[in-house]
């Protein structure tokens, strides 16, 4: 969420951070593609079918799936639903309120939402009961309880070590009807997708932005790779440009980085 | 889907007959709203969409007001006639992140530090959509941001491309965008040759991405092309064309 709350201090903080980075170097000493130290924890919430607390850097969001049965959509009769949503807590930052969603929520919502969704991280097709009738509904809930900045990329690895760790009831059909057994089975997960976020400061992309250079940032970008080294999703964000060449280094970043942290996620999961 | 799947392009044809970089016919219209301070109607396929601009005006709520700068406001609304199914006017989520981006399309391309203290408000309104909506949407914003008289870097270009199976194709209609594999709407400021809207969904591989990526902003610079024309023909008179505005600038 968006921090310029105090216009003169962060002009003249951005000033500094623009000269830093023109030597390569960012403020807390990271290199400009080096991500702040991830942690995964699953497991946390035993009422969840899966749940993740992903902390990045000092931003941290909870991840919690709940899945049940429900009616499919007229024009996908045949697959289950999946549903990603985020909040951002009012605990989550001075400047967070409780109400409505704001439009930064909604955002943040759909971007990661859009990446698990398009790479087809959950085979949807297998989540079918009865096609026009009865399907397995997938909803996984995120909240964010601490703001540092990278939203995006925080709360889409919550969403994926949670799925990736979710256990739901296995279902029997029997005469059109869907029952649930006491059997436990795993969310039928095909791709692991990682989502990679940028900063542009002044000329310079950097990787994972706190909040400081989230204040001082021009332009941000997201990108979703799979485990294939696919684009599957991506989102420009804030009031300035990227030129196209900057786009291309981005996607080659995000597959490189997103390989990296695909890895630490996966062994979080096993 | 359940059935045998409806093939999209047929012998290097897409249903509607179009190449795989043919863009749908596009007309544009510039100032034909009385009220506005600004404004432009375009017809893209069968999308037919009229945007508006007020400004620049005070601000209201005061503590919106920015010191040094303009307040960029934005709203992409769908009629509820605009789709198949009747459409909640009540703004959806999706309507509330597309007038996010394309406020955030339009803000790079507007000298916003020209008018502190104002705003300027950009009304986009869908009265019937057919895919592309917020290319078309964008590039209609910033014909009438023009025409409002609003100082400006440079135009703003708007242009979906995607993939339909394996193919990169420009400009995708309705069907392509829901049966079709892939959607990147991109918006350039044609002259400075930047990305001011980058959106993108399906699986790519990273040189189909890249060739979707460069299909887009080339037909960018074609949409520019045409509001340079739908400009001239607004205030130079209807028959016009912008290279004989470029010759009269000499």
């Amino acid at each position: 969420m968006s921090m310029k709350k105090n216009y003169v201090v962060e002009t003249i903080r951005k000033a500094q951070m623009v000269q830093l980075l023109a030597d390569g170097k960012r403020m807390d000493e990271r290199a400009l593609d080096q991500h702040r130290k991830l942690t995964i924890e699953t497991g946390i919430i035993q009422k969840a079918n899966g749940s993740a607390r992903v902390t990045l850097g000092n931003t941290q969001v909870i991840a919690g799936v709940k899945i049940a049965t429900g009616t499919p959509f007229p024009d996908s009769p045949d697959k289950g639903l999946l549903v990603v949503n985020a909040e951002i807590l009012p605990m989550a930052s001075p400047y967070a309120e409780p109400g409505p969603p704001s439009e930064e929520a909604i955002e943040l919502a759909r971007v990661v939402d859009r990446g698990i969704r398009e790479s087809e991280m959950v085979d949807l097709t297998n989540l079918c009961l009865v096609p026009g009738k009865s399907v397995v509904t997938v909803f996984v809930d995120c909240n964010v309880m601490n703001v540092d900045g990278n939203l995006f990329d925080a709360t889409s690895y919550a969403v994926v070590a949670a799925l990736r760790t979710a256990k739901m009831k296995k279902y029997v059909v029997k005469d059109e009807k869907a029952e649930a057994t006491d059997v436990l089975i795993p969310v039928p997960v095909e791709r692991t997708p990682v989502s990679v976020t940028f900063a542009r400061i002044g000329e310079k992309m950097v990787v994972d932005p706190d909040t400081e250079e989230e204040a001082s940032m021009d332009m941000r970008i997201t990108i979703t790779t799979d485990d294939d080294g696919n684009v599957c999703a991506s989102q420009k964000g804030e009031a300035s440009t990227i030129s196209p060449s900057q786009v291309l280094e981005a996607v080659d970043t995000s597959i490189r980085v997103g390989k990296e942290i695909r890895a630490q996620i996966i062994e979080a999961t096993k | 889907m359940g059935e045998a799947k409806k093939k999209l392009i047929v012998d290097g044809k897409r249903l509607d007959g179009r190449k795989w970089d043919d863009l749908r016919p596009i007309s544009l219209q510039v100032g034909l709203m009385k009220n506005a301070d600004g404004s432009a109607y375009i017809e893209w396929g069968k999308n037919k969409i009229m945007a508006a601009v007020y400004g620049p005006k005070e601000v209201h709520p005061k503590h919106q007001v920015l010191p040094d700068r303009a307040l960029l406001r934005c709203r992409y609304h769908m009629a509820p006639f605009s789709v198949d199914e009747r459409k909640n006017p009540a703004p959806s989520r999706r309507e509330i992140e597309i007038s996010k981006v394309i406020r955030e399309a339009l803000v790079p391309a507007v000298i916003v530090e020209d008018y502190p203290r104002t705003a300027i408000e950009v009304w986009v309104e869908v009265l019937q959509s057919d895919g592309g909506s917020r290319c078309a949407g964008i590039t209609a914003a910033a014909l009438a941001l023009a025409d409002a008289g609003i100082n400006m870097r440079d135009m703003v270009s708007g242009c979906s491309c995607g993939l339909i199976e394996d193919t990169v194709v420009a400009d995708l209609d309705d069907t392509e965008d829901k049966e079709g594999n892939g959607d990147m709407p991109v918006a350039i400021m044609p002259n400075l040759g930047q990305v001011t809207l980058l959106q993108v969904d399906g699986i790519y591989s990273r040189e189909q991405f890249q060739k979707a990526f460069e299909l887009a902003i080339e037909k960018g610079k074609q949409i520019y092309g045409m509001q340079r024309d739908a400009l001239a023909a607004r205030f130079f008179g209807g028959e016009t064309t912008s290279s004989q505005v470029e010759e009269a600038a000499e």
